[in-house]
């Protein structure tokens, strides 16, 4: 099969400088998100996200001059999460160069904000971002609820449940992050991943876990991902883009090179 | 001095397109992004991106008085559709329910279908068509100049062109089953990837268009 799985590095950003949270407590500064985006995409990335972690809604804007920096550098496609609440959020960032946003809060606040998204944007430039942490016990199957507030608030919402509601609310994408494992290097909970996307008719991106090149595979060919979403391995040069899309495809999946 | 300009019918994000087109022209170039039926009529070359659904950019196109001008440049100077403007060209999309097209190429709009798999191991597919897929050049093209055979583009729709003409498909792409990918007819090229977001190869395409005089 021709069309390539993907492998999406994330950087999250505060006030427009690169950081990445590990189990979203200890936050490290590592530079400027043009230059980072653009090593990226020398190293082969197929898309970049962007989670913008900025506390104060006062300097959101730093986000959209982000993303229309890198825009103009960097010709792959770009994400953008975080704050996205509003119609008005989402045409300011599509605007200045993204192509797709992620919505997460909001939607659970919200559903009907997807569905008002897509109908005006379209739903190949909406990804709903789920946070899922298990629910269930080790000895029983899988059953996994949404979380907000970075995975601290639960909502008693079935994670399955809520992948297809948001589908059939216009998203194009599932972005799908497994709160058990984000930040741990133990790699993607791919009971997880394969639930969602086998439940669900668009892409799944696998997130939150990844330590090794193995890990990434594995989000493919047992999380049943179409795509997979790291930071920290890619962020501090432990492995590069390219080296993760060779280990891929020597365990026979297909990548872009 | 030429210029390019960037059919703006009110979608979105026409920002990529412009920024990639001005990262290959030449000194001199001019890019407009622009909705103004005269600034289109005047260029040199023109670009009719695709962003949204198709009724939108049908009905979008109509209500800016630019769907004359389009049928013009599709008659008379070099004309490159990315995406929903590629399907735009064709008589009719099943997207929206039945939207009628421009029919400036004859044949239809698509979709995937809920139940696409793949022909070879039955795999089911997901749609959208999403990510960095294979375009096969299926004859050679000055827009073709120096991008290898079979290189990823990306691509990102639910519906798919079959032009009732098969000779004017000159690329395709596999997912399910073959795909029009580019087609091309004297002075039009279009599309169904977006060569924006597709790294080198995509921007040598645009490099291509600029330099190209409309004929084959």
């Amino acid at each position: 099969m021709p069309l390539a799985k993907r492998i999406i590095p994330c950087l999250d950003v505060d006030n427009g400088r690169v950081v990445k949270g590990v189990r979203f407590l200890e936050i490290r500064d590592a530079g400027d998100p043009v230059e980072i985006a653009k090593r990226y995409d020398e190293q082969g990335a197929d898309e970049i996200t962007f989670l913008d972690i900025t506390a104060s809604s006062d300097n959101r804007d730093t986000m959209v001059h982000v993303v229309d920096a890198v825009a103009g550098q960097v010709f792959i496609p770009l994400t953008v999460g975080g704050g996205i609440r509003t119609v008005e959020d989402i045409r300011r960032m599509l605007n200045a160069g993204a192509d797709k946003v992620s919505i997460n809060t909001a939607a659970v606040h919200r559903p009907e904000f997807v569905k008002e998204a897509a109908d005006r944007f379209g739903a190949q430039c909406i990804v709903v971002a789920i946070d899922a942490k298990r629910v269930s016990a080790e000895n029983e199957p899988g059953r996994w609820e949404i979380f907000t507030h970075g995975g601290r608030k639960a909502t008693g919402i079935d994670a399955v449940d809520w992948a297809r509601r948001m589908v059939e609310y216009g998203a194009g994408e599932i972005l799908l992050t497994s709160m058990d494992r984000d930040g741990t290097k133990q790699g993607f909970d791919n009971a997880l991943n394969r639930a969602v996307s086998n439940a669900v008719p668009v892409p799944v991106i696998a997130s939150g876990g990844v330590g090794t090149l193995d890990d990434l595979a594995n989000g493919i060919t047992e999380g049943h991902a179409d795509a997979v979403l790291a930071a920290s391995i890619f962020h501090f040069g432990t492995y590069t883009i390219e080296q993760a899309k060779r280990h891929m495809a020597a365990r026979g999946i297909e990548v872009r090179l | 001095m030429s210029t390019v300009a960037v059919v703006d019918y009110g979608m979105g994000n026409l920002h990529s397109v412009a920024k990639a087109l001005e990262r290959v022209a030449p000194t001199g170039y001019t890019v407009s992004v622009t909705s103004d039926p005269g600034a289109i009529g005047s260029a040199d070359r023109v670009v009719f991106p695709g962003v949204g659904a198709i009724r939108d950019c049908i009905g979008e196109l109509a209500r800016l008085g630019l769907t004359d001008v389009i049928r013009d440049v599709a008659r008379s100077k070099p004309l490159l559709c990315v995406c929903v403007g590629l399907q735009a060209l064709l008589d009719f999309s099943e997207e929206n329910g039945g939207t009628p097209c421009l029919g400036i190429v004859p044949g239809r709009v698509e979709f995937f279908g809920n139940d696409l798999r793949d022909a070879v191991s039955g795999e089911r597919l997901k749609v959208p068509h999403m990510g960095w897929n294979q375009v096969h050049q299926e004859r050679a093209h000055r827009m073709w100049r120096d991008i290898p055979q079979d290189s990823r583009f990306y691509f990102v729709h639910s519906y798919h062109a079959r032009p009732a003409d098969e000779g004017v498909i000159v690329g395709t792409s596999v997912y399910g089953a073959k795909l029009t990918a580019a087609i091309a007819r004297d002075n039009i090229f279009a599309v169904q990837f977006h060569p924006e977001k597709s790294a080198a190869a995509g921007l040598q395409l645009y490099a291509n268009f600029l330099g190209w005089n409309g004929k084959e």
